[in-house]
């Protein structure tokens, strides 16, 4: 003991390197400019990949033109090109990262286990067996059964919503373990899973190929009917999200220092989740299921905001730039029908083993 | 070893005839205790007989099946776990803190309670996570991760918060477990500084009989569920009990140091 009832000295530094203290009238904060810095970057890369996307194609548009266009001042083609075609796919694309990113930072963090994300949990395969079975049943072969009336993208959202629900319910004993939850999620991946691989058995073969291509995630023909709904969901849910982030520090800790430290745990967990799941759910019925986004990105964002948790809006933000960046390669440099959720994969997975080889960091969220 | 400063007697905390159980199993039977501020608790007993237990029933961390906790005389189940996390701290046995995070950071997280989603980083949080910071000598480390700390060190920076948190009670799990025996008295004295020059409501749960005795001015002794004694050590540790309760035939002799019981083993009976 070498302070014995030492009084704090005057100079002791509470703030680390590359954080301020904001204090504004009532409200106060710590900026984490790591965090800034990586948010805004992510940002600027979705603007410009977005900018670069909107003239890239079949029909190449240069970058005057497509500000032309923007502005309402462009020739009847060039507008239906970029505000009908163009434009309603890449705001999707960035969208669903969005929100994938933030899902899979929720999911990662309440459950303290970096491998639950919405595809290993069985979320999104619950999403395909929806979306497929209302192919398969409502293309040729079903005619017009009940489950092909609801539209693929319904279809989809309930799938995801209900192997959400389920989850929620069979993980839940006074309040949610990780663990469980992880083992849970990974039995419903199987069902889904399986109930795809029947389904597509007995399909007709261009049903086959079409839910084929939805079960890997694209943007193709994506219209503006695809981002508004999905906007709606966001504008909801991105705010709940934030709102839990303070939360969700302390959640991290662990049941018991976190009802220590004063955390409703029971009713904080189950929002995280019900937040997270509708996120996927509403991600996946606009592009289908496209995988590695919840799972990777949140692992990037918290190497590269060296923090102890995804941050969720750089997370999702992230999430944006890789969506929309593996959608501008599928158009511009890859064979055309390549749909964009093969790529978030091929792009995602090597990223985060690089980042697994070189960091000092376990694999411990 | 700080001499006691003389306090009020009144009950802080209190076990009402609380029985204890997880799922269908029965751990704690109609248990009463009384804590009464300003005092130093230490809860000892044989592997399983309840003590950890008992320490979540008073820390609101487990509800029990019978009877009811009181903080300041109110039931502890119907206080909403903001208010009472202002007021009693707790740090559960081997609390396991996120890769990454900073000591600084840990500390600040011990201010939850007081904020709020507007109210972030007050400037009372800042100087409550400094005093604390420099108060357990945790300040030079503030920026270095917690998973790179050594297990002494570490057990201060969780210290550190539950003092930042600002509670007038404090209950302590297994502080000491997996320390070697100079981190041990390090972070008692620690401890003891808190409850002597803080004012700080101790309660420990402590395998450490000998420890025990020389820190906690009070010893709490449970045995498969039950209270089986309590006062102060001097009356609690006996020959008679380590045989009841420890199945241990036992010398008690005076603490060459401190003056307080301790413990040499001669062997186990039965």
């Amino acid at each position: 003991m070498t302070q014995l009832g030492a009084r704090p000295a005057a100079g002791t530094r509470v703030h680390q390197p590359g954080e301020t203290a904001v204090r504004v009238g009532p409200v106060s904060g710590r900026v984490r400019w790591r965090q800034v810095v990586v948010a805004l970057a992510a940002a600027v890369a979705v603007v410009l990949l977005g900018a670069v996307s909107l003239g890239r194609g079949d029909f190449p548009i240069g970058l005057a033109d497509v500000l032309r266009t923007l502005v309402g001042l462009g020739e009847d083609t060039q507008e239906f090109i970029v505000l009908q075609l163009r434009a309603p796919r890449i705001v999707v694309g960035a969208l669903v990262g969005l929100a994938l990113g933030v899902a899979g930072a929720l999911f990662q963090t309440s459950a303290r286990n970096p491998l639950a994300s919405p595809d290993v949990l069985g979320i999104t395969q619950g999403a395909s067996a929806g979306a497929v079975a209302a192919i398969v049943l409502g293309g040729t072969a079903g005619g017009g059964s009940v489950l092909g009336g609801i539209g693929v993208p319904l279809a989809a959202l309930l799938g995801a919503l209900v192997t959400g629900l389920l989850l929620l319910l069979l993980a839940w004993r006074r309040g949610i373990d990780g663990y469980r939850m992880v083992l849970i999620g990974i039995a419903l991946w199987a069902v889904g899973a399986a109930l795809v691989d029947w389904l597509l058995t007995r399909a007709e073969i261009h049903d086959a190929a079409s839910a084929y291509v939805w079960i890997t995630g694209s943007l193709n023909a994506r219209t503006w009917a695809e981002a508004v709904p999905l906007l709606v969901a966001l504008a909801v849910l991105l705010p709940a999200a934030l709102a839990t982030s303070r939360t969700l520090a302390v959640v991290q800790f662990g049941d018991d220092t976190a009802r220590g430290l004063g955390v409703r745990l029971v009713p904080t967990q189950a929002l995280v989740v019900l937040v997270a799941v509708a996120l996927t759910a509403a991600a996946v019925a606009a592009a289908g299921p496209i995988s590695y986004v919840a799972l990777v990105v949140p692992q990037v964002a918290i190497r590269l905001t060296r923090g102890p948790r995804p941050p969720l809006l750089a997370s999702g933000l992230l999430g944006a730039a890789l969506v929309v960046g593996a959608d501008l390669l599928t158009r511009t440099v890859l064979p055309q029908a390549l749909p964009v959720g093969v790529l978030t994969a091929a792009v995602g997975a090597p990223f985060l083993l690089w980042l697994l080889v070189r960091g000092r960091r376990r694999s411990t969220l | 070893m700080t001499s006691t400063v003389p306090r009020t007697g009144t009950v802080r905390l209190a076990a009402e005839s609380v029985n204890l159980a997880y799922d269908d199993r029965v751990v704690v039977r109609d248990l009463d205790l009384q804590l009464t501020d300003g005092s130093f608790t230490a809860i000892v007993g044989p592997n399983g007989c309840g003590k950890s237990t008992l320490l979540r029933a008073l820390g609101r961390l487990l509800r029990p099946v019978e009877g009811q906790v009181l903080l300041d005389g109110r039931a502890i189940s119907r206080t909403p776990t903001r208010e009472v996390a202002r007021v009693l701290g707790l740090l559960p046995q081997t609390p396991v803190a996120p890769e990454g995070l900073t000591v600084g950071d840990l500390v600040a997280r011990g201010r939850h309670p007081h904020q709020s989603w507007l109210r972030q980083w007050s400037r009372d949080d800042e100087a409550a996570v400094a005093e604390a910071l420099t108060w357990t000598d945790m300040a030079d480390l503030a920026d270095r991760p917690v998973d790179e700390l050594s297990g002494g060190q570490r057990q201060r920076a969780w210290i550190s918060m539950a003092l930042a948190q600002g509670t007038d009670l404090l209950l302590l799990d297994e502080p000491t477990t997996y320390l070697d025996l100079s981190h041990q008295i390090d972070v008692l004295e620690l401890v003891a500084r808190l409850h002597a020059e803080r004012g700080r409501t101790v309660v420990v749960v402590l395998h450490d009989l000998n420890l025990a005795a020389r820190y906690a001015h009070r010893l709490v002794a449970m045995d498969d569920g039950r209270l089986v004694a309590s006062g102060p050590p001097e009356e609690v540790l006996t020959e008679q009990l380590l045989a009841d309760v420890f199945d241990l035939e036992a010398r008690i002799v005076p603490d060459p140091v401190a003056g307080t019981p301790m413990v040499v083993p001669v062997r186990r009976l039965r």
